[in-house]
């Protein structure tokens, strides 16, 4: 029962970097950019959607509270002032999506709060993942680092590879949705984003040898493990030919086969803490009689249903947006 | 323990619930309404009703938007803020917003894409089930949040293991009698918010003269439903006064305005309580009204704040006021609800335009209801966060320093009031441009998943001249 709740908490995290990653990833694209019709088609690319992308992280945060209560509030209440931040800009950026268009005088504001709203968004999500890795300040199950304790270079420069990351999610999606003019300066982002995105890995690996942090032992102690990064190579390398050739599907998939690899990556080298290295999945999990009772309602019946609505949801939505289509 | 922290973090949770009730209770109502509306459509035919479920619809998809955006900070802000409470009751308060999530969410998501983009798309028996669904979406959305308030109000089904709430027995937690009366009060009165908003702006267009035909359904179905609705929610009020004055003696003396015991016991209307003297200042009363109330009965003894030691009590002067200030709503709301279904009853409406004022200023009552009713409810709890077991104070995150909470409080202060009012002003340019235009048919290109996104897909010709000014 308790692994059950582990995965579904692992799938709904997962969905949630991988779509609202890219719709995260969008917007930070869309502040290097001043063009209007380049804005309005990227704006188009994710707006059907991304509403439903951000449900994943509501469904992420109650998954924890409810399967794994010591974890939400430890985590939460450690993070206060980050994840302050990370709700003010999906706040922002979400009411970006309806309210640019109503001013023009004031877009401006709205399109800062997109643009800026999604890179604060992203940058605290890897900087969490980052203090994570590094490990937090806990004595006795208590976080003790006081306000500022997920403080890191590590965790900075986690923060900025994830907007990297997303960025690159983002531009492969908006390859993938749109054409012409967007599609080819997406195409040309690409590179910068992926050598930005390879110097930082580099660096993170070279600091965490250097450091000898904790998760480093687990990779030692079960090397097989290293099936992950692999996948990420491959993934790596084939979205490299498919940017070459200009095959608009690909890059997208193997970028989020990245994600996928890095996620697996992290996963495993927590396991089995939940947060490493101080409180497990079996001390932080809920007793047997509260995951039963979401296990034989929500988890039994709701999930696959909810699975099945957002399937349906991209398959209604796929395709090309067509630049001239816009819906304002 | 850093008090300010303390009370620093009561206030931000009050004031990000209180934004965010609003809108919510508002679109449950909404909702309903729709359902109506699409139901009498299809049964009548009548064109008008079509034009009326396209204007509410606009509004509808802005407040369910403010609703979304701004519920999504409630989740966290029981583990920043109140972490204790959040690892103790985790394993019976989470589960419960789980399903609220899994369940309410995504069948809301899943239909309101069909409501706002799929008319062209779906049969029209099938149109008028998405609008049923979205419907009880957030019925369901309701129900799962008092159900997880009902239990920190009254506490059952559980027992406590390493300083945790155990739940050993759901049904107790479900069945709840204390949820079965609170949860048709809070949907009565989002039933009545949606009835007085719409009967609202009937009565505005008619004073306006403008949009006649539509104006008319909205006035008279609006105030014959809060008419009957009200006495209901009159009687469902009676039984949560039941509970309170049953499970949580203390928090019923302070609504009552009542410091020591009395037999048979008078009822307050009007006081100023004076917590240091435990007593009242200029005090009306009824005589033996106090046990008829509390008891049904003429001559029973009810009890007085002075029974409970002063740290078991709640701030008595929030409690007792709001209660009142509930209860002035009800009447005043009763009273414009039967003169105006009365007047309408017999043709007249249109010509007493005192009438149509009243009706029309009374937009914000039921508002001010639900949130003077959450306040009695709540700060009367206090100094529980779950009634009797776990104390608020002791509730919060330890390490929370007041210039921690001071800085978030200031941000969702800022924040919210630059998104909430853009919000409200926009839903006000589209109330005042009012139904009309064609029917426009949906896009070719369907957008669901974007709640906000409707009021963009069938401009009105003065909103939009309006949004050109600014």
């Amino acid at each position: 029962m308790v692994m059950f709740w582990v995965a579904i908490l692992a799938v709904s995290i997962l969905l949630y970097v991988l779509l609202d990653g890219f719709d995260l990833g969008i917007g930070i694209l869309f502040g290097l950019t001043r063009d209007e019709t380049r804005r309005r088609a990227m704006m188009s690319a994710v707006a059907p959607i991304w509403d439903g992308n951000e449900t994943w992280l509501v469904v992420a945060g109650v998954v924890l509270w409810g399967a794994f209560p010591v974890v939400y509030a430890t985590l939460f209440s450690a993070f206060y002032l980050p994840l302050l931040l990370m709700l003010a800009g999906l706040i922002l950026r979400g009411v970006a999506f309806e309210y640019r268009y109503k001013t023009e005088r004031m877009r401006w504001i709205w399109d800062a709060g997109f643009a800026g709203g999604s890179l604060v968004a992203a940058f605290i999500q890897g900087l969490t993942v980052g203090a994570l890795v590094e490990g937090l300040p806990i004595a006795n199950g208590q976080y003790t680092g006081g306000e500022f304790g997920w403080f890191s270079p590590f965790a900075i420069l986690c923060g900025v590879g994830l907007c990297l990351g997303y960025a690159l999610l983002g531009a492969c999606w908006l390859v993938k949705k749109s054409e012409a003019d967007l599609r080819d300066a997406a195409y040309r982002l690409i590179p910068y984003l992926s050598v930005g995105l390879l110097a930082f890995l580099v660096v993170v690996f070279a600091y965490a040898l250097a450091e000898n942090l904790q998760v480093m032992s687990q990779w030692l102690e079960r090397p097989y493990l290293l099936v992950f990064p692999a996948i990420g190579v491959i993934a790596a390398l084939v979205a490299a030919a498919s940017v070459r050739h200009r095959r608009d599907g690909v890059p997208f998939y193997m970028v989020a086969l990245i994600f996928v690899a890095a996620f697996g990556t992290l996963a495993i080298s927590f396991w089995p803490y939940m947060i490493p290295f101080s409180i497990t999945i079996e001390e932080a999990a809920s007793p047997h009689s509260t995951l039963a009772f979401m296990f034989w309602g929500a988890g039994v019946f709701v999930f696959p249903l909810m699975l099945l609505y957002t399937a349906i949801s991209y398959t209604v939505f796929r395709g090309k947006v067509r630049p001239t289509a816009g819906h304002y | 323990m850093d008090l300010t922290a303390l009370l620093l973090s009561r206030l931000q949770f009050a004031f990000t619930i209180s934004f965010h009730i609003i809108f919510p209770s508002f679109s449950i109502g909404l909702a309903a309404w729709l359902t109506v509306l699409e139901a009498l459509h299809l049964w009548t035919g009548r064109p008008t009703y079509r034009q009326v479920f396209e204007f509410w619809l606009k509004i509808f998809g802005v407040a369910f938007g403010l609703g979304v955006v701004s519920g999504i900070v409630m989740g966290f802000q029981f583990g920043t803020n109140w972490s204790v409470h959040a690892r103790m009751a985790g394993p019976i308060q989470g589960p419960l917003l789980l399903y609220e999530t899994f369940v309410a969410f995504f069948l809301e998501a899943s239909f309101f894409g069909i409501l706002l983009f799929g008319r062209s798309r779906v049969p029209p028996w099938f149109y008028l089930f998405s609008t049923a669904m979205v419907a009880l979406g957030t019925t369901f959305s309701a129900f799962w949040i008092m159900a997880n308030n009902s239990w920190m109000q009254v506490p059952v089904g559980y027992v406590m293991e390493n300083g945790a709430f155990v739940p050993v027995d759901w049904s107790k937690i479900l069945f709840s009698p204390v949820l079965w009366v609170r949860f048709p009060h809070m949907l009565l009165a989002s039933f009545l918010t949606g009835a007085f908003c719409v009967a609202a702006t009937g009565a505005w267009y008619l004073l306006r003269g403008i949009f006649a035909a539509e104006a008319h359904i909205m006035l008279r179905m609006g105030l014959y439903l809060a008419a009957v609705l009200l006495l209901v929610q009159g009687f469902f009020g009676h039984l949560n006064g039941d509970y309170v004055h049953h499970y949580q003696p203390v928090k019923f003396a302070a609504i009552e305005g009542r410091w020591h015991d009395e037999q048979p016991a008078a009822e307050v209307l009007f006081a100023i309580p004076d917590p240091e003297a435990e007593t009242n200042h200029y005090q009306i009363a009824v005589p033996v009204l106090g046990s008829l109330i509390g008891s049904m009965s003429f001559d029973s003894k009810e009890v007085g704040l002075t029974d409970f030691p002063p740290q078991d009590r709640p701030p008595v002067i929030i409690p007792f006021f709001t209660f009142r200030i509930m209860v002035g709503c009800w009447l005043v709301m009763l009273l414009v609800a039967w003169v105006g279904s009365y007047l309408i009853h017999k043709g007249r409406i249109e010509q007493s335009r005192v009438l149509l004022w009243l009706t029309f200023l009374s937009f914000p009552l039921p508002f001010i209801a639900i949130l003077t009713g959450w306040y009695t409810a709540e700060v009367g709890r206090q100094p529980w966060v779950v009634y009797g077991v776990l104390r608020t104070a002791d509730a919060m995150t330890p390490f929370l320093t007041a210039r921690t909470v001071a800085i978030s409080l200031i941000v969702y202060c800022v924040v919210y009031s630059f998104i909430f009012v853009f919000g409200t002003f926009y839903i006000y340019r589209l109330l005042r441009a009012g139904p009309g235009g064609r029917l426009v048919q949906p896009p070719a290109a369907a957008i669901p998943n974007r709640p906000m996104s409707v009021v963009d897909e069938h401009p009105m010709p003065g909103a939009d001249r309006v949004a050109a000014g600014e």
